[in-house]
């Protein structure tokens, strides 16, 4: 200890000699990791020459299919060519703006809401900017006001309809696992034996049963004449789901703030509403921001379910791309990684948001 | 907040007010009006049910189950032809669901372990394939994942007159891999019976070892002594029948691939796919579990002498257990559910051939009702399993 005050300070030694340290140290400290790092260089060395062979070097961009077949590499030229077909399904050739002018809306307050946690003046904007939000996506996807031609439901595709599907649906059952979360830790037994019921019901069968109960159930729970199309059906269908899930999130939140705050809401001769408001929920719910987060990550990779009911997601879309031409169907890997990168895209920098919030958010835990 | 509730010596009498005011009063209220929104709810919907169920001839109720199903299933456990019942044709579909289910856990497990302790290598690349490996597969949707496998299964392999033998007698084709089995023999029957046993056996020497072990601090080898007690029945038992040779080997008859035991594409890709995407949450479980354990505790052990294998064993897996096993069994049954995605790929689970079901007869809400119940059933049992397994597990402090 007392040596290590006498060295100069910043990095010990050149960079050759740091950089064969740091091998030594990482990669070579015993006979088993020697083993292992040879054996993974081996592994990368077999895997990567080939992918990048066939995805980079060999691949071709030219949107048709005589490009294709003279190349031995990915044909990059079937998703150049569906661009968007895969990217906003059948909604109108002419039209395709709209969809993309909502999905970069939609981003935006997305964006603008995660970062509000961080930024203390983006925060009270949250709530305005989806109340103002959704009803401009709802225009500009639906149209038939302001000039806009309209455009069904069952038009709608692609990436602008794997988030909307999940955005909405947590921005809805944001609300509906808050109450079932302050119900199952209510004192009355009613009204927690309803909300347990529920959450566990609901989180105890897939998601996919779920979507069919709305898909094939719904129509005969309503009256007759009513009818309510497939795409808000499986809307709802997700938000239920989504809720169930929310609510134990919630329920963390709730269970993490300590005793004494409820009991201090209760001395101040707080009502429970306003002991809630005030008090508990601002705490509990900054808790349970980065499992929020995660729930939303795994509630926009289940969007992908409503393929098998027969909506047109951006799974759905990539299969309507390889349906659309027999020429293309071969072309299935490159249509399946397209999709893949745009998933893992949104997916990972979001769970590194989430990790990274975690981080932040309990820097005021330690003094 | 009324000024004259619960005033001492109460000189006025209480009003209504103060009865709307009086939280137990209103806890009753709240109560009432949730549980009759609950069943005018339900009553409407049931009601509106009934009438379009009327409207369209459905008639309700699971007399279907007994009526010939007369539609083929690729690959079952049990018997079934098409003249089976509804019931049979379900139980098919039940047994296919534990099946991939089953399979997918064991090697989830084996797989998200290995990964999991990798991600904590102090060797740099292993760590960071690791990384590459959780956070790519975790990040993209299963059910992509599962069409990129069945686009790919039976694509990269050839046809059945082709067929590729990368060990001898295992036989793939674009129809999933063919495998030789052992034919059906007495000898296989006693092997069963011989396990069971040894069970039993393993069970009450590990009784009498944990006893010698607290009465005279005798450590007796009892990991050992377990699998030399089971592998020696089972072998015995092997033997007493006749040690039977005989294999069903698959071979090329036709343009077919006859005998053997056949591992269909569907199958092969719901496994993979499963498989991978929950091994990389299994992988997070087992990194943050071992985690979890303080460093402390090695030391601790060091410093009483302990070597690092009984160390591990003794005193660092019981803790990270504890807090793994929770989110493991969690991610298990999300495997379970995600089995259902089955459906997409036409591998006949229980969604699949109720569907069929529902498809055929009109029978949504019973059918629904089966799968629902079914799914719900495995959760619960999962649940309740858990809480007993944590209230063993948990600390028992002073």
């Amino acid at each position: 200890m007392a040596n290590s005050l006498k060295l100069p300070p910043g990095p010990i030694g050149s960079v050759g000699q740091r950089s064969v340290i740091w091998v030594r140290k990482n990669l070579f400290n015993s006979w088993l990791n020697s083993i292992l790092t040879l054996l993974s260089f081996a592994f990368v060395l077999w895997v990567l020459p080939p992918i990048i062979e066939w995805a980079v070097v060999n691949s071709t961009f030219t949107p048709t299919i005589e490009a294709c077949r003279a190349t031995t590499g990915a044909c990059w030229g079937f998703v150049n060519a569906n661009l968007r077909l895969i990217l906003f399904g059948v909604y109108p050739f002419d039209q395709q703006w709209r969809p993309l002018l909502a999905m970069i809306v939609l981003f935006g307050i997305i964006i603008a809401s995660l970062a509000g946690v961080k930024y203390p003046r983006l925060q009270k904007m949250i709530i305005p900017m989806w109340v103002v939000g959704i009803p401009v996506i709802a225009i500009l996807m639906w149209g038939g006001m302001l000039g806009l031609t309209y455009v069904q439901n069952s038009a709608w595709g692609g990436l602008p309809l794997t988030l909307i599907l999940s955005t909405i649906g947590i921005v809805f059952a944001f609300p509906l696992g808050l109450l079932l979360a302050l119900g199952r830790q209510s004192n009355m037994p009613a009204i927690k034996t309803l909300s347990v019921v529920y959450i566990e019901v609901i989180r105890g069968v897939p998601l996919i049963t779920v979507l069919f109960m709305a898909s094939v159930m719904f129509p005969l729970f309503l009256p007759d004449g009513v009818s309510i199309d497939k795409l808000l059906r499986a809307q709802i269908g997700i938000i239920l789901f989504t809720a169930a899930y929310l609510a134990e999130v919630f329920r963390g939140g709730l269970q993490a703030v300590p005793r004494g705050q409820f009991e201090a809401g209760d001395s101040l001769g707080l009502s429970y509403w306003q002991s809630m408001r005030l008090i508990i929920l601002p705490q509990a719910l900054r808790l349970v921001i980065p499992p929020t987060v995660n729930s939303f990550i795994s509630m926009l990779k289940d969007t992908t379910l409503v393929v098998i009911i027969g909506l047109f997601d951006l799974l759905g879309s990539v299969k309507l791309a390889l349906r659309s031409d027999p020429a293309w169907t071969k072309y299935y890997v490159e249509g399946y990684a397209f999709a893949a990168a745009i998933f893992f895209l949104i997916c990972f920098s979001m769970a590194r948001y989430s990790a990274y919030l975690e981080k932040e958010l309990r820097k005021g835990e330690r003094r | 907040m009324s000024k004259t509730q619960k005033a001492p010596g109460g000189v006025r009498s209480k009003g209504l007010t103060d009865y709307l005011n009086d939280e137990n009063v209103r806890a009753v209220i709240y109560q009432i009006v949730a549980i009759s929104l609950v069943i005018l709810a339900g009553w409407y919907l049931v009601s509106n049910t009934l009438a379009n169920l009327e409207r369209q001839n459905i008639s309700t109720g699971y007399g279907f189950l007994d009526l010939e199903a007369s539609f083929g299933i690729s690959e079952s456990m049990i018997n079934y032809t098409p003249e089976s019942n509804y019931a049979t044709a379900l139980m098919v579909g039940f047994l296919n669901t534990v099946k991939v289910a089953v399979l997918g856990i064991i090697l989830c497990t084996i797989i998200g372990t290995i990964f999991g302790v990798a991600r904590l290598s102090s060797n740099w690349i292993v760590r960071t394939l690791a990384a590459v490996y959780v956070e790519t597969f975790r990040n993209i949707p299963v059910l992509l994942q599962l069409f990129f496998w069945y686009a790919i299964i039976p694509g990269a392999f050839p046809a059945g007159r082709n067929a590729w033998q990368p060990i001898p007698d295992v036989l793939l084709t674009n129809r999933g891999m063919y495998l030789p089995v052992p034919v059906a023999d007495n000898a296989y029957s006693y092997m069963g019976i011989a396990a069971i046993i040894a069970f039993i056996v393993i069970y009450f020497i590990k009784k009498w070892a944990t006893k010698r072990l607290d009465a005279t601090g005798q450590p007796f080898p009892i990991v050992w002594a377990s699998l030399g007690i089971f592998f020696g029945l089972v072998l015995l038992a092997y033997l007493v029948g006749g040690a039977p040779t005989a294999m069903d080997i698959p071979s090329l008859q036709g343009f077919n691939i006859r005998g053997g035991y056949n591992i269909s594409p569907e199958f092969m890709s719901v496994l993979i796919g499963l498989t991978i995407y929950t091994s990389t949450y299994v992988a997070e479980v087992v990194r943050s579990g071992i985690q979890a354990v303080p460093n402390g505790q090695w030391e601790a052990a060091e410093s009483l002498g302990l070597k690092r294998s009984i160390a591990l064993r003794k005193i660092i897996l019981p803790q990270s257990m504890r807090v793994a096993i929770p989110p493991l069994t969690n991610q298990y049954l999300n495997l379970t559910k995600n089995s259902s995605l089955a459906v997409a790929v036409g591998y006949p689970d229980l969604v699949s051939v109720s569907n069929t079901t529902m498809n055929q007869t009109g029978q949504a809400i019973e059918a629904i009702s089966i799968y629902m119940a079914v799914y719900l059933g495995l959760s619960l049992i999962t649940s309740l399993f858990m809480n007993w397994f944590n209230k063993k597990m948990a600390l028992v402090e002073r």
